[in-house]
């Protein structure tokens, strides 16, 4: 990984790696937030939680059978993505199973690790950190380009469903009614999550995707109750927060970038709360329930 | 990785007995991984009773940026594991029902904070240079160079949340199972949960030095959860939940010995083959059954 | 809205795992009425408003909404599903969750009313619809941090919001109080009369709503009885629906209580095997 400390800030467009991490990290920031604050309307957090250990062994097994990781990682997470869906979020069994499938994958992802890193020579160390923490400083021109088309063409998905997806995620039954199709738009969903998992591992890795899936989109949340204002901004915050790790990182090259993103994502989201717990006490805290029982 | 058995697995079990022990550390790490086995499957038995595995989870996560950060200071990992874990665990014990899976807001908060830890740990490797194999053996365990100090640090603080369990199991029991009922008895239901969860806070921050912070599962759910789908009695179900926590991590330590595979994998595999063993077993056995068949104890979070 | 009745059911009957759930059951509400669909829990009350929903076929008979076969999504009908209420922690204002029911199903995102005429459309529509429901003075807040009864408001702005003929709500009182029983059933009388929707509500419960009903649907022991409300709910009539002897007795404050009506769920087929 090439990292030059920076003299100016504008300094920062002339190296071809920051061009390609802003360039990426664009396409992944848009797609992950916007796509977020649907994990997070649906309380679908867990998927996130579930994917990042299946993006984690899947670019590992790529690896080690010396495929791209990009390969493993996304076939992964895709084809996890759907079967989380078909099996739907209500019949979910018990924590207990879930978490013990998932941790299962996680030690299946240590074997390929060690594989990989015992097969091959050179910067294997690199690699293996790089699905766990990301590596968006790595991409080359290419591999940028490829993240951003992805992550534009997630953005095109996601915009193009949010009306029908909104309905379906507050008020099902009805949109069910109405003809919207609920199941389907559920499974295609979390599929998406898949791809956006895929990508944001690239951004800040396997371990801290779900990190950026959740904050921005919470913090959106609490700034505001207008659900596509929510959404917009929730992909903004993301952008942002990328953009601010790989600026940070650029500056002071000791920290990581997926560290900066993190840290900037975890700010947002603990501003959003800080500021909307005092503006919820100046309103009349508390509803009058009338439910029975 | 480091060639660790010449040769490899023979087949005759006491030859590769000797071979296992031939090395102090792999006696240490024996002697960790037992301590770590039956403190988890004790704690972890409980746990899984009162439907705190996330709380769990989440605590394993902290012990990651807790030994980093320890070793960037200077001191001892372990201070920092534990250190990290109870300070954690009082912090879910401060804020209301942060231990269980609540509502959507709930979790992205959680999911966040997980992925922040992860980050802080990250950082503070970086920072003190460590290399992959630092990253890896905190995430994913490692039972090389167990340090007599460890183990000894390890007996001394298991024995003393063990000790704390004996002391408390039987109200702790009650609360668990019915909390209502509990404190019109006069169980100080909000105090134990407290205490349990700083004892959960030891459990984790001792399976995190053997399985890696992120494989604590292995040990401190899946093998109570087995115990819990064979049987729903507290005596019986503990002692089989250490039983099998003992097992696993023998198996696991073996196994990565002989085939320089890690650790982290082979204690993964036998637990999850376990708990699938149990529950096809139960499943099978259910059916013989002459009477109506016993329901196994709930082990989960209701949908 | 056309000449047609907004709903007609004739000799209709349903089948669900190979049971006839009820038959012979015949409706028909015109413009404007109040109707109720009573009976015992289990009988088959929310699988009627399905069949009108177009989620369920008939194994028998018809039903015509507005002249047609029941469709998903048909934007005559209005639907309100039994609940429990949204979460707490909803963040999103009542008035986006009546907009739902205007434009939900439209794919994309709506654009901010000052840029698009038709979004201006609807928010003046969304304005109506909540002073219909007398809602002004919270829909702006997040519905997760409102009372049962404002949450059922909005909800019944939203399913008003296309203008349907027919209004269908299953169960809408169960959940509120007797105050806001008595305050919703109000509203939707008015909404009958003043914007001649057709209403058809199912519920357990008859006397918050009984003073404001035309007529009453009473599913029972596998088929109905529909007439007025105090023809239908007497001892005689409600005895002869299920076969077995059934008391009305009427309060001294003016409200009726059935008795010795048994519950559909202890029904088992096995053991009445000659009932339908």
């Amino acid at each position: 990984m090439i990292r030059a400390a920076g003299t100016g800030l504008f300094e920062l467009f002339e190296h071809p790696f920051v061009r390609h991490a802003l360039l990426a990290g664009t396409g992944i920031g848009a797609a992950t937030g916007l796509v977020g604050y649907f994990v997070v309307l649906r309380a679908q957090v867990f998927s996130g939680d579930a994917l990042s250990h299946v993006a984690f062994t899947g670019a590992l097994a790529a690896l080690a059978f010396g495929a791209d990781a990009r390969l493993g990682l996304f076939v992964a997470t895709i084809a996890v993505g759907l079967g989380l869906g078909v099996l739907g979020p209500r019949g979910r069994p018990d924590d207990v199973v879930i978490g013990s499938v998932f941790t299962w994958i996680l030690g299946l992802g240590v074997l390929f690790l060690a594989v990989f890193t015992t097969s091959s020579s050179g910067a294997n160390g690199a690699g293996s950190v790089n699905v766990l923490f990301g590596s968006i400083f790595g991409l080359s021109a290419s591999q940028a380009a490829t993240a951003a088309w992805i992550g534009l063409g997630v953005v095109v998905v996601v915009v193009a469903v949010a009306r029908p997806l909104v309905f379906a995620s507050l008020d099902e039954p009805v949109a069910a009614a109405r003809g919207i199709p609920v199941r389907l738009l559920g499974i295609a969903f979390l599929g998406l999550v898949g791809v956006c998992a895929a990508e944001a591992t690239q951004a800040v890795g396997a371990l801290l995707l779900l990190g950026l899936l959740a904050a921005p989109a919470g913090a959106a949340q609490r700034l505001t109750y207008r659900p596509f204002a929510a959404f917009w901004l929730s992909g903004a915050l993301a952008v942002l927060a990328v953009w601010v790790g790989v600026l940070v990182s650029y500056l002071a090259p000791d920290v990581p970038p997926s560290f900066g993103t993190m840290a900037v994502a975890t700010a947002m989201f603990a501003g959003a709360l800080g500021w909307s717990a005092v503006r919820d006490r100046r309103r009349p805290a508390g509803r009058v329930r009338n439910f029975t029982g | 990785m480091v060639m660790l058995a010449d040769g490899g697995f023979t087949w005759d079990p006491v030859e590769d007995v000797r071979r296992l022990l031939e090395f102090h550390f792999m006696v240490n790490a024996f002697r960790a991984g037992t301590i770590v086995a039956v403190v988890a499957g004790v704690i972890g038995w409980f746990m899984v009773l009162r439907r705190q595995t996330f709380a769990g989870h989440t605590l394993s996560i902290v012990a990651f940026p807790g030994a980093a950060g320890a070793t960037l200071v200077g001191v001892s990992p372990l201070l920092g594991y534990f250190g990290f874990c109870i300070a954690a665990a009082l912090a879910i014990a401060g804020v209301p029902r942060a231990g269980a899976r609540g509502t959507s807001e709930e979790s992205a908060v959680v999911g966040t904070v997980q992925a922040f830890a992860l980050a802080c740990g990250f950082l503070f490797v970086t920072l003190y240079g460590g290399l992959l194999d630092s990253v890896n053996s905190l995430l994913f365990g490692s039972f090389l160079g167990i340090t007599d100090t460890q183990v000894a640090t390890l007996l001394f603080v298991g024995a003393a949340a063990l000790g704390v369990i004996v002391l408390v199991g039987r109200p702790l029991l009650f609360a668990s199972l019915d909390p209502d009922v509990a404190a019109a008895h006069g169980v100080p239901v909000r105090l134990l949960s407290v205490v349990f969860l700083v004892v959960l806070g030891v459990a984790v921050a001792e399976a995190s030095q053997i399985t890696g912070a992120l494989l604590v599962f292995a040990l401190l759910v899946v093998p109570p959860a087995t115990a819990q789908v064979v049987t729903p009695r507290p005596l019986l179900g503990l002692g089989l939940s250490v039983a099998i926590g003992m097992l696993v991590t023998w198996l696991g330590l073996a196994c990565s010995y002989f085939s320089d595979q890690p650790i982290g994998f082979f204690v993964t595999t036998f637990a999850f083959a376990g708990y699938l063993l149990a529950q096809v077993g139960t499943r099978v056995a259910g059916r013989f059954r002459a009477r109506g068949a016993r329901t196994p104890l709930h082990t989960g979070i209701p949908a | 809205m056309n000449g047609t009745s907004p709903l007609v059911v004739r000799d209709a009957a349903v089948r669900l795992g190979g049971r006839t759930i009820w038959s012979d059951v015949t409706v028909e509400v015109g413009a404007g009425e109040f109707v109720a669909v009573l009976g015992p829990n289990g009988v088959g009350k929310s699988t009627l408003l399905k069949v009108v929903l177009g989620l369920l076929p008939l194994a028998a008979g018809e039903v015509l909404v507005c002249g047609r076969e029941p469709g998903r999504g048909s934007s005559q009908v209005g639907y309100l599903p039994q609940r429990r209420g949204f979460d707490e922690s909803t963040r999103v204002r009542g008035v986006d969750i009546v907009r739902l029911g205007l434009d939900g199903t439209r794919l994309g995102v709506p654009l901010p009313a000052r840029f698009s005429a038709r979004a201006r459309v609807a928010s003046r529509r969304v304005d109506e619809l909540v002073e219909l429901v007398g809602a002004a003075g919270f829909a702006d807040h997040p519905i997760g941090a409102l009372s049962g009864g404002e949450q059922q408001r909005l909800l019944i702005a939203q399913a008003l919001a296309r203008r349907p003929a027919l209004l269908l709500l299953d169960e809408p009182l169960d959940s509120l109080d007797l105050a806001n029983q008595v305050a919703v059933s109000g509203l939707l009388a008015d909404i009958c009369r003043t914007e001649g929707v057709a209403v058809v509500i199912v519920a357990h419960d008859l006397n918050p709503i009984i003073t404001y009903l035309d007529r009453v649907v009473y599913l029972a022991n596998g088929s109905a009885v529909t007439g007025p409300p105090r023809e239908v709910v007497t001892s005689g009539t409600l005895s002869e629906l299920y076969g077995t002897p059934i008391e009305v007795l009427e309060a001294s404050d003016g409200r009726l209580v059935v008795v010795g009506q048994p519950e559909a769920a202890s029904y088992h087929p096995a053991l009445h095997a000659h009932h339908h």
